[in-house]
Formats: C-alpha cells, sequence, structure tokens
C-alpha cells in the first residue's frame, strides 16, 4: 500500500498552487510599496527643485537671499569633512581590524571587544555627538571646526569600517596564509603581502559606504554645535563650516519664513543623492571588478 | 647565492650513491623526535612518536584517514601552532637542535624547512611572484639575482619550459598540476634543506601526479623528503623510508621495500593489502 494517496495529492494540487500564488503577490507588493514611496520622493524632490539647481546655485556662497544663495560653503564643508573622516576612519577602522582578525588571541578579551564594535555600530548618531561635544569642541577645545567634527563623524563610522574590513580579512583564504607562513614570513609580512591585497577590494567597499553615511549624518554635527548660518567658506581644518545635510536641515525649518527656502532643500537633497549615488556606485564597481578569485 | 651548476650536481649524485652503497651509515638525520604527543584539546592525536629521519631520502608517512600523519608533518614546520588549542610535550629536534626550543624562531626553522601543501595554494599574484615571493621576504631585492632564482626554481620543478614565455600572467591561469608544480618551485626559491609534502597528487590527475613523483626522485638528490600520502603505491614507488601510522601512534617504521613486503606487524600487512583504511 502506498502513504502517498494519488488522489488526495489532486484534490490539494489545487489549493496548495493557489496559495503559492497568494504568497508570491504579497511579497511583489511589500517590494513595490518601498519602490514606490521611494519613486514618489525622488520625483517631488526634483520637482520642486526644478529651475533651483544651476552652476550659480552650486558655486555661490549661502545668503539669505533665496535667489542668490548657493552651496559652495557647503560642498567645500563636506569635502573637507571626508579630508578628516576618510583617513581617521582607514587608519583606525583597518588597524583594528588587522589586529583583532590577525593578531589577537581568540579568547574572553577579543570577543568582549567584538561585541562592544558591534554594540557601537547600534549607537544612535546623536550620542556620538555629544561624545564629540564633550571631547573634540569642548575638551580639547577645538570648536565646531572641521577637525571636531570630522572626529566625531569618523568615530561614528568607525564600526561600519572594522566590521567590514574584518569580513574581508576573514575570506581571505587560511591556505593563502599558510604558503606565506610555510616560507618562513613573519605575520606582518603576510599580512602586507598577502592578506591585505586580496582584502582591499573588501576594505575598499567598507569604506566607501561608511563614508557615504558619513557625509549623509545631520544630528551628530547639530549636537556639536555647526551654526545654522555662515557664509566664509571653510579653509583649513580649524576652519568653522557647514554640511549638505544640514543646510537640507536649516532651510527645511526656515521654509516656515521664506517659502523659496523650501525649493533650495530640495536642490541641496537631489546634489546630495546625486554624490551619495556616485560613490555607492564606485564600491559596487570595486565590488564587481574584484569578485572573489580564489 | 648558490647557482647550481650541471658539475655539482653530478657530484651531489655521485656522493649519495657513494653513501647509500654503504649501507647510509654516513647519511646524518635531518629530524629526530622523541616521545612526541600531541593534543588538540582534548584529543590525543600524536602517541610517543619516536622517527629518525634521514636526509636526502624520501621518508613516506602513510595510514588511514584521521590518523594523525598530516598532524605530523605540520608539526615538523611548527604549521600546526596556527591551531590555536594544540599542545605539545616530548621533543623535536632538526638538524640536532630542539624546534619546540623558545630560542627557535618559527620563521627561521620555516626557511630551512618548507612545505607543499595538499591543495595547490599559489598566491593570486603573476608566476614570476609567485616564485620572488620566499626571496624577497628574506630580503633579496636584486632584480638580477630574483631573475636566477626564478628561472633556477622552476626549471627546479620541471616546469621552466610550460611557463618561461607567461612569467607575467596569473598563476590561477595554470592546470592544476602546473600550480602544484609552481608551489614546489616556489618552495625551492627559498632553498630549503627539508621539504614537507602533505598529500601533494591528491587533487591532482593521473598524468600530473606522474610528473610531480618524478620530481621528487629529482629533488631527493639535493634535499630530504618527508611526505604524507593516501596512496600506498605512491608511498612503494617513491620513498625509501615509510612510517605507518594508525591512532596517532607509528606501528612501523622501516626501509620501503621491508614494509611493503615482510612487514611486522599484522596491522601494517592488514593495511597495505587493504583490508582496512
Amino acid at each position: 500500500m502506498k502513504y502517498v494517496d494519488t488522489n488526495q495529492v489532486q484534490k490539494k494540487m489545487t489549493s496548495r498552487l493557489l496559495t503559492n500564488r497568494i504568497a508570491k503577490t504579497l511579497f511583489l507588493l511589500a517590494t513595490l510599496f518601498g519602490l514606490l514611496v521611494l519613486v514618489v520622493l525622488i520625483y517631488r524632490v526634483v520637482a520642486q527643485s526644478l529651475g533651483w539647481i544651476d552652476f550659480d546655485f552650486l558655486n555661490n556662497r549661502l545668503s539669505t537671499n533665496a535667489e542668490r544663495a548657493g552651496i559652495k560653503g557647503a560642498i567645500m564643508g563636506t569635502l573637507w569633512l571626508m579630508l578628516v573622516v576618510a583617513p581617521v576612519t582607514l587608519i583606525l577602522g583597518v588597524g583594528t581590524a588587522i589586529y583583532l582578525e590577525e593578531y589577537a588571541k581568540k579568547g574572553r578579551l577579543q570577543a568582549f571587544i567584538q561585541m562592544n564594535i558591534s554594540n557601537l555600530a547600534g549607537v544612535p548618531s546623536i550620542v556620538f555627538g555629544i561624545l564629540g561635544l564633550t571631547i573634540f569642541v569642548r575638551g580639547l577645545n577645538l570648536g565646531a571646526v572641521v577637525l571636531a567634527g570630522g572626529f566625531t563623524m569618523a568615530l561614528l563610522v568607525l564600526p561600519v569600517v572594522v566590521v567590514a574590513s574584518q569580513e574581508a580579512i576573514r575570506a581571505v583564504p587560511q591556505f593563502l596564509r599558510e604558503a606565506s607562513y610555510g616560507m618562513g614570513a613573519t605575520k606582518w609580512q603576510t599580512i602586507k603581502n598577502v592578506v591585505l591585497p586580496a582584502a582591499l577590494p573588501g576594505i575598499l567597499t567598507g569604506v566607501i559606504l561608511a563614508l557615504s553615511r558619513a557625509i549623509g549624518e545631520t544630528a551628530p554635527l547639530v549636537v556639536i554645535g555647526i551654526p545654522a548660518f555662515i557664509i566664509p567658506l571653510p579653509d583649513g581644518l580649524l576652519d568653522k563650516f557647514t554640511v549638505m545635510p544640514l543646510q537640507i536641515y536649516y532651510w527645511t525649518i526656515d521654509s516656515a519664513l521664506v517659502d523659496e527656502y523650501a525649493n533650495l532643500a530640495a536642490a541641496t537633497i537631489v546634489v546630495l543623492l546625486l554624490v551619495l549615488f556616485i560613490m555607492n556606485s564606485i564600491a559596487v564597481l570595486i565590488r564587481n571588478k574584484f569578485q572573489r578569485r580564489f | 647565492m648558490v647557482v647550481s651548476t650541471y658539475s655539482e650536481n653530478k657530484i651531489a649524485e655521485e656522493s649519495s650513491d657513494h653513501m647509500s652503497v654503504k649501507k647510509e651509515s654516513k647519511k646524518s638525520l635531518a629530524y629526530q623526535t622523541k616521545d612526541l604527543n600531541l593534543w588538540y584539546g582534548t584529543d590525543h592525536a600524536l602517541k610517543n612518536i619516536n622517527l629518525d629521519i634521514n636526509e636526502r631520502e624520501v621518508t613516506a608517512i602513510i595510514g588511514p584517514s584521521g590518523c594523525g600523519k598530516s598532524t605530523f608533518i605540520k608539526t615538523l614546520n611548527r604549521m600546526v601552532e596556527l591551531i590555536p588549542v594544540v599542545k605539545i610535550s616530548g621533543d623535536i629536534l632538526y638538524r640536532e637542535r630542539s624546534i619546540l626550543d623558545k630560542s627557535y624562531k618559527v620563521e627561521d626553522l620555516r626557511t630551512n624547512v618548507g612545505m607543499v601543501f595538499q591543495k595547490p595554494n599559489p598566491f593570486p599574484k603573476s608566476i614570476y611572484e609567485n616564485i620572488a615571493y620566499g626571496p624577497k621576504i628574506h630580503g633579496i631585492r636584486n632584480k638580477k639575482v630574483l631573475d636566477e632564482i626564478v628561472e633556477k626554481s622552476l626549471r627546479g620543478a620541471a616546469i621552466w619550459d610550460e611557463v618561461k614565455d607567461r612569467l607575467n600572467e596569473n598563476a590561477y591561469g595554470l592546470s592544476g598540476g602546473q600550480q602544484q608544480r609552481l608551489c614546489i618551485a616556489r618552495c625551492l626559491a627559498i632553498e630549503p634543506d627539508v621539504i614537507l609534502m602533505d598529500e601533494p597528487t591528491s587533487a591532482l590527475d593521473p598524468i600530473s601526479t606522474l610528473k610531480v613523483e618524478q620530481l621528487v626522485q629529482e629533488l631527493k638528490k639535493e634535499y630530504s623528503i618527508i611526505i604524507v600520502t593516501h596512496n600506498m603505491q605512491q608511498a612503494a614507488r617513491i620513498s625509501d623510508k615509510t612510517a605507518f601510522f594508525l591512532n596517532g601512534e607509528v606501528v612501523e617504521f622501516d626501509d620501503t621495500n621491508k614494509i611493503f613486503s615482510t612487514p611486522s606487524d599484522q596491522r601494517t600487512e592488514d593495511y597495505i593489502t587493504g583490508r582496512f583504511g
């Protein structure tokens, strides 16, 4: 006697297939919902910014006059900020990842550090702002300058870089390390010549994604006291500055006073989104170009 | 830098022949293990291993999976220490010096004792860079010297003619058998004294296997070779001495001829006649 009854199977077939189709539709709708919201958002922003983005907008300094206001200061501020965030996160983040993956003995201390790095990645950004305010702005008495903002942002995205670099380093196959050790190479020679070259694409991808997060962050910079209105362009690490997301924030608030400010905010959003889009594309390109060859 | 010439090779060959006539009594020991025990955590993987391994011979390590033969060979260049829970007791003498001694630098040991792994593991670099890697980490920067080492090593591993026109191509473009001979060449480039081979042909096709075996016969004129193999015919074909490992112990260690014709232990006979394993 067969346990699987053919009649029974036939009878259930229709309803099983129907359930499958319902499931598929549900999941498709869930996906489409997110996409739809994104499309509406982008459409709104782009429509509102039309006519406001031109060379003058990118090249003019900030002004209370909406017609003459530009975001050169915010763009320069973002660039200066990245000039601090990129090297600091690269050195500290990759250094930490190398230590934890290659040098640290796998034990309680390592597990403890690891757990805290994961926790750090979940700490709200405003808390990092308060940290930056306490240590860099007031403690070191730097004021709300590029260096203080950059250090704060670097701390904020550091866990992302550490975790991404750790994953990239861990993905380097053990047999490559063994080949190097087997010839009498020291740990550092192995890391420098074998592990890092193989892990570099993954590390760079992580760094770029971290930088694009730093470019979009607002809250920590509000907390460390970046002014709402600043006309001079930053010219060094110890200059006061503003960045694009902050500019968006203040123009949005002030649009209650001057309607055109909302258009300026929309225009800045488009510029910021373009920058982020380009950065993420570079990350994807690097990842695809150096896809695992092992 | 020793660039061996034909005549030097010839002399080495003759002197080794000469030695074998004298019942090998003049050969000094490359390795000696004394009551070697090894644990992975609580797992007792090697039990009281006492082996004397001659220089300029091929010593084969055979035995079923999990008998500790790979562990043993990795202990000889302390590669086994990459696994954190390993504990070792007893002693291992390399050229009469204890390698377990704190003052013995593992980097130093591995410069004298090269290793070829189970799976070909070239670096994702050019063929040239793969060979030059070892000399470079030991401080050789002179391009001319490096060129010479690369050619000599590739010739030594019988792969020069196949790759001489594509030295700058990525090593991953080579076939598995070529990759393994490249790895042997890479090992020769540090001019080792001993070469450890951990099942070097297990991932290769029969023709590539044959080439590696012929190569081993050539290499033993200048190097001491310790080879782990799953393949008993291979051990019989290429080795001078054979050690049979079982459950972490050496059951029998003797001339290969003796092991494969008149083994003194019943378990050895059962294994080599294919009754288990």
